[in-house]
């Protein structure tokens, strides 16, 4: 942070250049077929066009595409898997190559998993990398849902995009359990047995809804094959849906860019699909590819053959579901044993509010989000621009406090790992995380929003005083104080685009005779849901106060040297004294909310 | 026989006769009485002797000088009473280390041990003689080296009914309420697993000969033996401890190599302002 932030002047300033016209062999061997293919389906016309569509550039606009990629490794995978996986709950006895399991009974469904992991060549890498690349699915879906929800790229005209990752994400943990459960070997029948208590805790028709889903009791003998059908061909087909759509409409939409200079709600700068992006994004698709090699040939995965085949009378300490479901095992190992008895019914709150209740919580939350923002805020405008993080303390405090409940509850899905690889006590961990889960995500809330602040303060003193350069000066009088150097306008343009979403005070200009004029409730909530999401922000600089510090740091290098003139040894950081930033005077009767703040950034 | 008539009168037949007569009682007297017994009981007597002395400097501040326990306070053991918990008992508790304990928690820890052989066998002979209780097993009780492949097959299904619910399915070890826990079980001796299934040491309920017979034990033993000596299939195990562990691998291998490959890529080549 010693120089001022490059920003990115790097780019080549290309000049245009009419392309050669002479076509070289390949183009006039494939010309004749290509003007076959196109006067039949017209994709040069459409080609054309979205050929050149531009995409800005940025490591985490890559974390949806980790989230595809691994999807299509999963199809790939997944075709060589169904071609020896039997969907048969069919009892046999096993006679494979590992010795251990010899002449045991189980079902099909395991024996072929066996014989995927031992006896079919690249079988068994295939299974792993399909396991892994599962993973890499859900949590990369998952950091981009995080990095949408942080940077505010749900707003409109995305929120309905928002909805179809939000729906793709629920969809990608059911995917992810069916495919779990398949294999039928001791951890994924405990899993089935987890949601068959699922189905079960579902108030008056859990058991109904039991027999309908499993053909009978628990296990009965059709579940594998029916959650084959949902793995390999519903769900999965939905998934594909729901990803045409979704990438459908970026493409409509456009894609949203950081703020920079040049950049603006109407225009979006970076390079064109073709061939910046081909490249780019076919290139990063190998890489996620050979990652998942490599996970899936060093990194042993769901070994079924030491589980055993699934029998409900057995179970194992270290049953966990994939990490995805986690935080659902997670609020069911610290839920309370709640139960009670209505008329002949059983009501299984312990299972029902942290199964069902708190899986729809966080979906509902998540795809409620942008519309009670949107309500908050009043605002109507498209959005292209990205915020920072920083520029929305209350949003960001917001994820972060929901990333760290739901990282409680996870903690909670692993208690017994927990507890013997730290050496505590499982009872502990569990009461701690029983409070954990409510007071973790307030104190994270807090913290968080004043880091925003902190972080906004220090955006607002670069501007103001420039960069820090490192460079001590000692002044005529004795005094230190390091020198600084104004920001590039480029890196002052990006610190001050954002705009500042104003707290509303109470409806006090309708007040007549101290009567307070009638409002609606929801207004009068709006109000304070304002005030509770702006009200702490730091505003920016005003234009005076821009401008008078750009004038005083012209001054200082007028004289050639920071320190002297302001050497009275007062200041240890900064050496000024000028307190004319107080007060954020725009004019707008809100002065008050953030003077309080910038005194202390004041020297 | 003339010399018996010729010399009874010599000074030294009375006192002959009498050494006659001594030898022939000590005769009689070690015919009539068992023999084995009065040389083994001075071997015994002599090990517990010895037992008993190292009983009363390592065990009885817990478990009392006469191994009788120390009751209860408030709910928790300070030290069980050790009438009939047999040899098996000593030999396994001695023997890994976990007793003597180093202070008292809710569960003895493994630890270096730090009798040798011989005070073990001491304080077992001492502890056994307290009260009957399992015997120290011999070595073709527990080795599994007779154990066919399909008893070993057999042995898994027995590991996964009775064992896996609290030591996992990979012996790796699990939790259990209020601080204790299941031990993870590899690199335990063969010896040392048959006497825990035999005399239930600590939270392990006892499985008895009616329970699991000396075959059952010796069969999970085998498969225990077997299954820590196969090869790692699919790669590294990532502790053994099953999906936590796989998915923490997944975020830090699996998408932290991706984003910083995503990083690389988005920072190389043509740049947009």
């Amino acid at each position: 942070m010693a120089k001022p932030a490059a920003t990115a002047t790097d780019a080549p300033s290309l000049e245009a250049q009419a392309p050669a016209r002479e076509l070289g062999p390949v183009f006039k061997a494939a010309a004749g077929p290509a003007k076959w293919a196109d006067d039949r389906l017209g994709l040069a016309a459409l080609g054309r066009k979205n050929l050149r569509k531009v995409f800005p550039d940025h490591w985490s606009f890559l974390l949806g595409e980790i989230a595809l990629y691994s999807f299509i490794i999963c199809l790939l995978t997944g075709v060589f898997l169904t071609i020896w996986f039997k969907p048969s709950m069919a009892e046999i006895e096993y006679e494979g190559s590992y010795q251990l399991l010899k002449g045991l009974h189980m079902s099909e469904a395991y024996s072929s998993s066996l014989a995927l992991s031992f006896d079919i060549r690249g079988g068994l890498l295939m299974r792993q990398m399909h396991h892994w690349a599962a993973m890499l699915f859900i949590a990369a879906m998952l950091a981009h849902s995080l990095r949408v929800f942080f940077t505010g790229a749900f707003r409109k005209p995305r929120e309905l995009n928002w909805l179809l990752g939000v729906g793709l994400l629920a969809i990608g943990l059911i995917e992810g359990f069916a495919g779990y459960s398949l294999p039928d070997d001791l951890l994924s029948g405990t899993g089935l047995r987890f949601v068959d208590g699922l189905i079960r805790s579902i108030p008056i028709i859990g058991t109904w809804a039991e027999f309908f889903v499993f053909n009978g009791e628990f296990p009965g003998d059709l579940i594998i094959a029916r959650l084959y059908m949902v793995h390999i061909l519903l769900v999965p087909a939905i998934i594909l849906g729901l990803i045409a759509a979704h990438l459908a409409l970026v493409f409509y939409h456009k894609h949203t860019q950081y703020p920079g200079p040049g950049r603006t709600e109407e225009n979006v700068v970076g390079y064109p699909l073709y061939p910046v992006y081909m490249a780019k994004a076919g290139g990063f698709f190998f890489i996620v590819f050979g990652v998942v090699t490599l996970m899936g040939g060093l990194m042993q995965i769901n070994p079924v053959w030491t589980f055993g085949p699934y029998n409900p009378a057995e179970v194992t300490a270290g049953s966990q579901p994939d990490w995805y479901m986690g935080f659902v095992e997670g609020a069911i190992r610290i839920m309370p044993n709640w139960e009670s008895h209505i008329g002949g019914t059983t009501w299984s709150w312990n299972v029902a509010i942290p199964g069902l209740g708190l899986m729809g919580l966080m979906f509902g939350l998540m795809a409620a989000y942008p519309f009670i923002e949107r309500w908050v805020t009043g605002d109507t405008g498209e959005h292209h621009i990205l915020d920072r993080p920083r520029n929305n303390p209350t949003r960001t405090a917001f994820g972060v406090a929901a990333m760290t409940c739901y990282g409680m509850f996870w903690i909670g899905g692993g208690n017994d790992i927990v507890a013997t690889q730290f050496r505590v006590s499982l009872n502990a961990v569990t009461y701690f995380l029983r409070v954990a889960v409510f007071v973790a995500p307030v104190l994270a809330f807090i913290i968080t929003k004043r880091i925003c602040i902190g972080l906004q303060r220090a955006d607002a003193e670069r501007l103001l005083h420039g960069a820090e350069t490192g460079i001590i000066v000692r002044g005529p009088s004795g005094s230190y104080g390091e020198r600084h150097v104004p920001i590039s306008a480029d890196e002052a343009f990006t610190l001050t685009q954002h705009v500042e979403p104003l707290p509303l005070t109470d409806g006090s200009e309708e007040e007549y005779a101290g009567v307070p004029a009638k409002e609606a409730r929801s207004e009068r909530l709006r109000r304070k849901a304002t005030r509770f999401y702006f009200q702490d922000n730091l505003r920016k600089p005003s234009r005076a106060e821009l401008e008078a510090a750009a004038h005083h740091q012209a001054l200082e290098a007028g004289h050639g040297g920071h320190g002297d003139g302001h050497g009275d040894g007062q200041a240890p950081r900064h050496g000024h004294e000028d307190n004319g930033h107080d007060g954020h005077g725009n004019g707008n009767g809100h002065h008050a909310i953030g003077s309080s703040e910038s005194e202390s950034s004041t020297h | 026989m003339r010399f018996l008539s010729s010399r009874r009168r010599h000074p030294a037949a009375k006192v002959m006769l009498l050494v006659a007569a001594l030898f022939v009682m000590g005769a009689l007297y070690s015919v009539v009485a068992p023999a084995s017994q009065s040389s083994a009981d001075t071997g015994t007597s002599q090990q517990i002797a010895e037992g008993r002395a190292l009983f009363a400097v390592g065990c009885a501040s817990c478990h009392g000088l006469n191994g009788e326990g120390n009751g209860t306070v408030g709910g928790s053991v300070l030290g069980p009473s050790l009438i009939g918990v047999g040899a098996a008992s000593v030999d396994f508790q001695v023997g890994t280390g976990r007793m003597p304990m180093a202070r008292p928690g809710a569960q003895a820890p493994q630890k270096p041990n730090q009798y040798s052989e011989e005070e073990i066998a001491a304080l077992a002979a001492y502890v056994a003689s307290l009260g009957p209780g399992p015997e120290i097993p011999k070595p073709e009780e527990y080795d599994p080296a007779s154990v066919s492949e399909e008893d070993i097959a057999r042995g898994g299904e027995l590991f996964r009914t009775n064992c896996s619910a609290c030591h996992n399915f990979a012996g790796a070890g699990g939790a259990l309420p209020n601080g204790k826990y299941a031990p993870a079980l590899y690199g335990v001796s063969n010896k040392h697993l048959y006497e825990a299934m035999l005399t239930g040491p600590q939270q392990m309920p006892v499985f008895s000969d009616g329970v699991l017979t000396p075959d059952d034990k010796r069969a999970v033993i085998g498969y225990l033996n077997e299954l820590h000596e196969q090869p790692n299939q699919g790669g590294l195990t990532l502790g053994g401890i099953g999906p936590v562990s796989e998915g923490l691998w997944a975020f830090i291998i699996g998408l932290g190599s991706l984003v910083g490959f995503a990083i690389w890529i988005a920072a190389k080549g043509a740049k947009a302002r």
